[in-house]
């Protein structure tokens, strides 16, 4: 036996052990995968924004060799629309969800009216433009904040004014008051832009059917399996859930997009079950652009108050919420309860109210993007809070400080109807940031450049976000809508040669939870890292999770794990009494050893224990056998990261063309796992955000015609449009749970956007602007200096 | 992303290409690099009946520098940035080639068949119309050479006949004197220019006695600034005679408005871009 302490692994930058597999082609993503006698789907979409469909002629598709069938909407009546599982709380939501395929009607650009079925992909790609499809178009509307002026298109007759719903939160008297008296008042059209979330990997499904036992496989790219079962079963087609298996592969990438239950799951389920064989779908990446969800799209009037001095005492928001043509799956829970409820970011606003209209529009469905609602509400209040300190003359970094949230008013209510942020300590992100960036030499220094025609910007970007959303009776349908519970659960089984096997709900898909929930067993059981497995993404073989989305895997998921491996440690510390023949009371369970306390030379290892609880042969009595334990968390909060980002840009005034000299980056999420993992979200949130800031845009014309449908026309940013990123961080553990994680997965994207927004506003303060809409392209940067 | 059904030759000499150019006539396209041709396919907005992959004519390949620079016209962009000769005799090619696109773009992308293409928004066009390049073809009826500057005739349309193909674009060495610069505004999706300049400039005693400039990105046509080049003619090269030549670039040509960037805009930018083009160009002759 070995008496060494064993060194812990969490904590520590180890390399993601997921990614030799991934980078070496050896992943299995869905389009990797091929079923004997499988059929290829390729879809009819519609090339109006809303029209009426009059009539579907598919003969001579159905004539070309190699075709199997054609569908239409009005094959699939015998199941129902796509469920909506997030309405916003406490309102009346007119709800109108999308079919497997358009029946009667087609309300935006690319939803799908036919599929056909083929050999192989590239009979049925042929055949879909033979399919012939009249319409008669229909007046179209694209912007949400028109959707509601009389006069305007409808597109559901339960949805009057294109209104989803009405939603508020805060004090509207105690606003309007603080704004009657203020001493200055600020107010900013601000337009958060619609984008795109391209993940690497598009989204389809295969669905295989078994006809003897009625059960379907689903393969699907999904960051949540087990909600696509329940969905798709309870909802879509009312069989017992038991009859579907959902299997999330290898996933290139979600930002969102693919939590989402699609039609595609759906007309594949219903194709393999009519023809008995395997039916695959895989969209181009102009079928996601047109058709799968899109992020943002807020059209919003924001008022802030305050005194001559500093001091803030007013919010006042009203949003247009831009939803697409129908409902997607959380779509009404993005702009309300994750906008809303966290608008006032990390400052004490003693009065603040916001109200959001949903709105539909012949666009696609909106719904959770990297961050989702929280990078609207911190780009609005860090905007504004800029545009406050220009208006009364302030340092924008003192106007921050002197209204930040304080250490000791934690647990903190803000006032909106969030949960109490849980811990936090902004100034030292701030100081921090502020001393990397040079901060006290940089006006001198901008004074300098201006002089010699170069003109610097400085933006200051403080946020605060919402992690590990739950608990569920505060997220769920009593309150805030979610159709749902947001638990999360885990089984940790020790197996008799001591290699422990994990299964979870969560399912990574680039966030590298293998590696971090590695650690974390590793750790707390005192076995070596490489005999820990993570096993996912497969509901037959899994515990029910809700998924992996809004930085809640590590929080929620990884806390669940812990429970699992404290009940295995009790188990074991039960088992170790037997075995040494001590009470219980007296075992030491440490470094993966039981022992009794002051005898750690007669200890029992974790293996040895799992050995005697498999065999069996001698257990305390009324013991089972095994070393196999399963915990469902429901945190009692959300955890509440926060940080500070600085940015300084270079405008090129001759052209408005924007340079990024430097990044930094001082996040707190709490204690890290693996920080190597954490900058590298932080890393990639961060190009996301700044990537709104200066290029990304989903441009539709007034027809509804996506302009921005393909990557030559809608920017993503590359490695080479990235800066240097400085990082460096601060830790306030969270009280929420016992990892004292708070997640990191949207942290810079929540961050980032104002941060380089601010930044070129300041450099171009001399020429007299005070805000700008995103992206800063040049041309617009160019005509706000130039006046064009 | 699935192309219609086409038909493929891969030639192993000219001679064999154009057999079958003439044989398929416009039904065929010739496939270089298929950087701009592919894409297209697979967007179903162009579905050519045959496709011609001209990737085996090893002649049509590479760098030969003598007494002037003869570039086949399947040489990659990855060749010409990287050549070694060419940087000293003509820097101006490696230096715009580099702006192309990005890395798996400059491996596959081909001079022939950009300047085939005629891409509005390329960069190799501009270039050598600044460079006064000759373009070698090869047709049914024997080799011809036409000068850039009557090569690009349309959006999307060149001098090339429908069965021509070409070989080789040949431009000379530049010497003491000379200077030459491409200066780009690259589109943040495609890395096509929206606006990009070329300027050429030879100094005689100080003074300008040839200059060229050419737009490209802005326009529907990649275009020789003849207003911009007169007012350059006997100047000095100081700012102030740039900064007034490069005010009337653009003026007479047509330009293009999109998402990206407005007409106005674009009309703006080609003016600072052409300034500093030339610039580069005349500081780079002055040596």
């Amino acid at each position: 036996m070995t008496t060494e302490i064993k060194e812990r692994i969490v904590g520590r930058s180890i390399k993601r052990r997921e990614d030799p597999k991934l980078i070496t082609g050896k992943g299995s993503y869905i389009d990797d995968i091929k079923l004997a006698g499988m059929l290829h789907v390729a879809l009819v979409r519609s090339p109006y924004a809303h029209a009426t469909i009059t009539s579907i002629d598919a003969r001579a598709a159905l004539a070309m060799p190699g075709v199997v069938a054609v569908f239409t909407g009005a094959d699939m009546l015998d199941i129902n629309p796509l469920p909506c599982a997030w309405a916003a709380g406490r309102v009346k939501n007119n709800v109108n969800t999308p079919r497997a395929l358009a029946v009667g009607t087609v309300r935006h650009v690319g939803e799908a009216v036919a599929m056909v079925l083929a050999e192989d992909r590239y009979i049925a790609r042929d055949a879909a433009d033979l399919v012939e499809v009249e319409y008669d178009a229909l007046p179209v509307v694209v912007d949400a904040k028109k959707a509601t002026e009389p006069g305007a298109p409808q597109l559901h007759e339960n949805a009057p004014q294109n209104i989803v719903m009405e939603w508020d939160c805060g004090d509207k008297a105690k606003a309007d008051a603080a704004f009657a008296s203020a001493e200055v008042t600020v107010a900013e059209p601000i337009i958060n832009q619609r984008l795109i979330p391209t993940p690497m990997e598009t989204r389809g499904a295969i669905t295989r059917y078994d006809e003897a036992t009625g059960e379907f496989t689903v393969w699907m790219t999904s960051q949540a399996p087990h909600v696509m079962r329940l969905l798709l079963t309870a909802f879509v087609f009312g069989i017992p859930e038991t009859k579907l298996r959902c299997i999330s592969p290898n996933v290139g990438g979600g930002f969102g997009q693919k939590i989402f239950c699609y039609n595609d799951m759906a007309f594949t389920m219903w194709a393999a079950r009519k023809l008995g064989r395997p039916v695959k779908f895989v969209e181009d990446r102009s079928e996601n652009y047109k058709a799968s969800t899109h992020g943002r799209d807020h059209i919003t009037d924001a008022e802030l108050a305050g005194t001559k001095d500093g001091r803030i005492t007013g919010l006042r928001v009203k949003t247009y919420a831009n939803l697409g043509g129908y409902l997607s799956t959380i779509a009404p829970g993005i702009p309300t309860t994750l906008y809303g409820r966290i608008l006032s970011g990390v400052y004490k606003i003693p009065a603040a109210y916001c109200h959001v209209t949903g709105v539909y529009t012949n666009t696609a469905m909106v719904d959770a993007y990297r961050g989702a609602g929280r990078p609207e509400a911190s780009y609005l209040i860090e905007r504004m809070i800029d545009r406050y300190a220009g208006e009364i003359g302030m340092d924008p970094a003192e106007v921050r400080r002197k209204n930040f949230i304080q250490p000791e008013d934690f647990p903190y209510d803000n006032g909106l109807g969030m949960l109490p942020y849980d811990s936090g300590n902004y100034e030292p992100a701030l100081d921090k940031a502020l001393a990397m960036a040079g901060y006290a030499d940089f006006r001198t220094a901008q004074a300098e450049a201006r002089q010699n025609g170069t003109y610097l910007g400085l933006g200051i970007s403080s946020y605060v976000e919402v992690c590990g959303v739950a608990p569920s009776a505060w997220v769920g349908l009593a309150g805030e809508g979610w159709g749902a519970g947001l638990f999360e659960s885990a089984n940790v089984r020790v197996h008799l040669t001591g290699k422990v096997a994990v299964t979870t709900g969560s399912l990574p898909h680039g966030q590298g939870l293998e590696t971090t929930f590695a650690q974390v067993v590793a750790d707390e059981l005192g076995v070596p890292y490489d005999d820990v497995e993570i096993q996912w993404g497969d509901t037959q073989g899994t515990p029910f999770g809700y998924g992996t989305y809004g930085s809640r895997s590590l929080t929620v998921g990884g806390t669940a794990i812990k429970k699992s491996l404290d009940k295995i440690k009790e188990k074991a510390k039960k088992l170790a009494a037997h075995m040494l023949e001590a009470n219980e009371a007296d075992i030491v369970f440490e470094d993966g050893k039981a022992y009794v306390k002051g005898s750690p030379d007669k200890a029992k290892t974790i293996g040895e224990i799992a050995l005697q609880a498999s065999l069996a042969y001698s257990l305390p009595a009324g013991m089972e056998p095994f070393l196999d334990e399963t915990s469902y968390y429901d945190p009692p909060n959300c955890t509440f990261p926060f940080g500070t980002h600085i940015s300084i840009v270079e405008v090129d005034i001759e052209t408005g063309r924007i340079a990024l000299k430097r990044y930094i980056a001082v996040d707190d999420c709490g204690n890290q796992i693996n920080p190597l993992i954490v900058q590298g979200q932080i890393h990639g949130g961060i190009v996301q955000g700044l990537a709104q800031a200066l290029y990304e845009r989903a441009v539709y014309d007034e027809d509804g015609q996506l302009l921005s449908g393909t990557l030559m026309d809608y920017a993503i940013p590359t490695a080479e449009m990235a800066p240097h990123i400085e990082t460096a961080h601060t830790v306030t553990p969270s009280p929420v749970n016992p990892l004292g994680v708070k997640g990191a997965g949207e942290a810079g994207t929540i961050a980032s956007a104002q941060c380089v927004m601010n930044a070129v506003i300041d450099a171009l303060a001399p020429f007299g602007v005070k805000h700008m809409q995103m992206p800063a392209t040049p041309e617009r940067v160019w005509k706000a200096i130039h006046g064009a | 992303m699935i192309p219609s059904i086409f038909a493929y030759f891969a030639p192993t000499s000219v001679a064999e290409a154009i057999g079958l150019l003439t044989q398929y006539g416009d039904e065929a396209k010739v496939l270089a690099g298929g950087h701009s041709l592919l894409p297209a396919m697979k967007l179903r907005l162009a579905a050519p009946g045959v496709l011609i992959d001209i990737n085996k004519i090893a002649e049509l390949r590479g760098v030969v520098i003598n007494g002037q620079i003869n570039i086949g016209a399947l040489t990659t962009w990855h060749t010409i940035e990287h050549h070694v000769g060419l940087k000293g005799v003509c820097g101006v090619l490696p230096e715009a080639v580099a702006q192309i696109g990005d890395i798996q773009v400059r491996n596959r992308g081909t001079l022939g068949g950009a300047l085939a293409h005629a891409d509005p928004s390329a960069d190799a066009t501009a270039v050598v119309l600044a460079l006064d390049a000759q373009i070698r073809t090869h047709g049914p009826n024997g080799e011809r050479t036409i000068a850039a500057s009557d090569f690009f005739t349309d959006m999307l349309s060149t001098a090339l006949e429908p069965s021509e193909l070409i070989t080789a674009v040949i431009c000379h060495k530049l010497g003491a004197g000379e200077g030459a610069a491409y200066v780009k505004f690259p589109h943040p999706a495609s890395r096509y220019a929206i606006v990009g300049a070329a300027a050429y400039v030879k100094l005689s005693d100080g003074k300008i006695s040839t200059c060229r400039v050419a737009v490209t990105g802005a326009g529907p046509v990649p275009t020789r600034q003849g207003d911009t080049e007169q007012a350059m003619l006997g100047s000095d090269g100081s700012a102030e005679a740039v900064a007034k030549a490069a005010k009337v670039s653009g003026a007479t040509m047509d330009i293009l408005g999109d998402i990206h960037a407005s007409e106005d805009y674009r009309r703006a930018m080609v003016k600072v871009y052409t300034k500093r083009a030339l610039t580069t160009a005349i500081a780079r002759a002055r040596g």
